[in-house]
């Protein structure tokens, strides 16, 4: 049985009057792709810094590959890598200084070569990292956590900002970490970003975790009734069913008997973006108010 | 220490890339000089006996290229690096931060030494002020102790600076002033008393004086130890204000 890369009890954190974290409990296996999923604010860039060592518990129990972050030694920092949320680069380095100034700081590094291609920035391992596009960016940020060859990485909100072509290079370099073995823990405020990259994902809302499991199995979506809509002669109608092959069948065969047509006929699955808005806004603040709430918190 | 030397060749590497940085920190001791210099030359003025205006700029702007190398980019480059989450990624690593810092400071360190010697030769060949080579090792001495004494005030700084646009008023404010007070740019005899007195609550004015003591020529007066030690005191202060107030992690957008 694999060890528990990440374990944690009934972690909680406050600030001031201000619950962020409201005990939780996670275990993410060695090997595993996790995304910790939830709006902004919800207490995942709290979470994930008190994982890397940043920020002290309020209380509960944590262990990260084995050891408690808040008394990291050196050996333990050589074994994780991090991936900031927002994290500039030193403009007047190169792509491949960069990653030798980092790789100076590990006993084992990978080479940065064999780092420059997995992160695909081959061609411009020479240019000063002030000319990168956001995403060649970021994705020298994964090369830097990834030069060490550590066996754990987190990314905190990896792709937020990007465009739909940067998410989508980002993506595939984190995709390519699995094929390496490595366990990855990853927080994010896009569904579509956690059902692409993880085996497992957590939601979390308002300090708590509102739902957990494989992205499909999420909120219990198999047995979510469908919905079924559609014009009729007495105007727009929403049926709500479990069993939509004989609803369908039922409403089909009655519109044929009495000549009326389906107008906008629509047969819907709650898709998982509909369970996520569902789960978090469950006791969740108010939007507009949740980003700079996640802003002070991350100071 | 090799993981030092590591940290160093890389700061080196990114400094002279900057041009920010190697404008204000060799360029601007340089041109102040040639200004200073030339506007003035011919002067004498009353220090030691009377001496060449030039004999006097060159140990000042020397005094003034250490400070700049030292405390002014210390304290902008950190504050800089502190907000980009720079220091925070450096510190997810398992790089001990008292070799991120030494490399910096080292970095300064050297910065300063090469800044003694080009304004040393410049004043050598364009104003014919003689190198003290006899004063050598005192020169040293009181170089490297204000060079690690500006050095903790600058780190101590950061922590007084909110964002990376406040950095250069900031520093600039504080020393602008304070160089004019304590006779880099007027000499000594023609300010009052009365601003001498004040700004000789200030560290600026003692290393100044300590270098002057090592540098004029006819002083024969060697080690100022006394200013030395009030310098030495201010570094410590602001070592020790350093690492209680130094944070790693940005203070805000």
């Amino acid at each position: 049985m694999p060890e528990s890369a990440i374990s944690i009890r009934g972690l909680r954190k406050s600030y001031g009057d201000n619950e962020a974290v409201r005990g939780i409990d996670l275990e993410v296996a060695a090997g595993e792709v996790f995304a910790f999923l939830g709006p902004n604010g919800a207490g995942k860039t709290t979470t994930v810094e008190i994982l890397e060592g940043y920020r002290k518990r309020g209380g509960g129990e944590v262990a990260v590959l084995g050891e408690d972050p808040e008394r990291a030694r050196r050996e333990w920092r050589e074994r994780i890598g991090i991936v900031l949320q927002s994290c500039r680069l030193d403009p007047y380095l190169t792509v491949r200084e960069s990653l030798e100034l980092y790789a100076g700081y590990y006993s084992a590094p990978r080479p940065v070569d064999e780092v420059i291609e997995l992160v695909g920035l081959d061609g411009k391992a020479s240019d000063r990292t002030g000319r990168l596009s956001g995403g060649q960016q970021r994705r020298l940020d994964v090369g830097m956590a990834l030069v060490g060859d550590p066996e754990l990485l987190f990314l905190d909100e990896p792709t937020t900002g990007f465009d739909p072509a940067a998410r989508r290079q980002a993506w595939e370099t984190i995709a390519g970490l699995r094929d390496l073995g490595k366990t990855v823990f990853l927080t994010t405020h896009y569904m579509d970003e956690a059902q692409r990259l993880a085996d497992r994902v957590a939601i979390i809302a308002n300090g708590e975790i509102v739902a957990g499991g494989a992205p499909e199995e999420l909120g219990d979506r198999g047995n979510q009734p469908t919905v079924i809509t559609y014009r009729g002669p007495d105007g727009e109608v929403s049926l709500s069913t479990t069993t939509p092959v004989e609803t369908l069948n039922e409403l089909t065969g009655k519109a044929l008997a009495q000549g009326f047509e389906l107008e906008n006929l629509e047969v819907k699955r709650p898709t998982l973006e509909d369970v996520y808005l569902e789960l978090t806004d469950q006791g969740a603040p108010p939007a507009e108010e949740t980003p700079s709430t996640e802003e002070a918190r991350s100071r | 220490m090799s993981l030092v030397f590591h940290q160093f060749r890389y700061d080196q590497k990114a400094f002279w890339r900057n041009p920010a940085a190697v404008f204000f920190t060799i360029l601007f001791p340089v041109v102040l000089l040639l200004i200073f210099a030339t506007v003035f030359n011919g002067q004498t003025i009353d220090v030691n006996g009377g001496i060449e205006i030039t004999a006097y700029y060159v140990p000042a702007i020397i005094t003034l290229a250490v400070i700049s190398a030292t405390m002014q980019s210390l304290a902008m480059s950190l504050v800089i690096a502190r907000e980009d989450g720079r220091l925070k990624r450096g510190r997810g690593t398992p790089m001990p931060a008292w070799v991120f810092i030494a490399g910096r400071v080292g970095n300064s360190v050297v910065v300063a030494l090469l800044m003694l010697t080009v304004i040393a030769v410049l004043g050598r060949v364009l104003y014919s002020v003689a190198i003290p080579w006899s004063e050598l090792p005192a020169i040293l001495i009181t170089l490297v102790i204000g060079a690690a004494a500006f050095s903790c005030l600058g780190i101590a700084l950061t922590a007084a600076i909110p964002t990376q646009d406040a950095a250069a008023p900031i520093v600039n404010a504080l020393l602008l002033p304070l160089y004019f007070l304590s006779g880099i740019f007027i000499p000594d005899d023609e300010l009052p008393n009365g601003v001498i007195n004040f700004a000789n609550h200030f560290p600026i004015r003692d290393f100044f004086q300590a270098f002057l003591s090592v540098y004029l020529p006819g002083g024969e007066s060697g080690l100022d130890w006394g200013n030395l030690a009030v310098v030495a005191i201010w570094g410590v202060g602001g070592l020790l204000l350093a690492i209680r107030f130094f944070r790693w992690t940005p203070r805000g957008g």
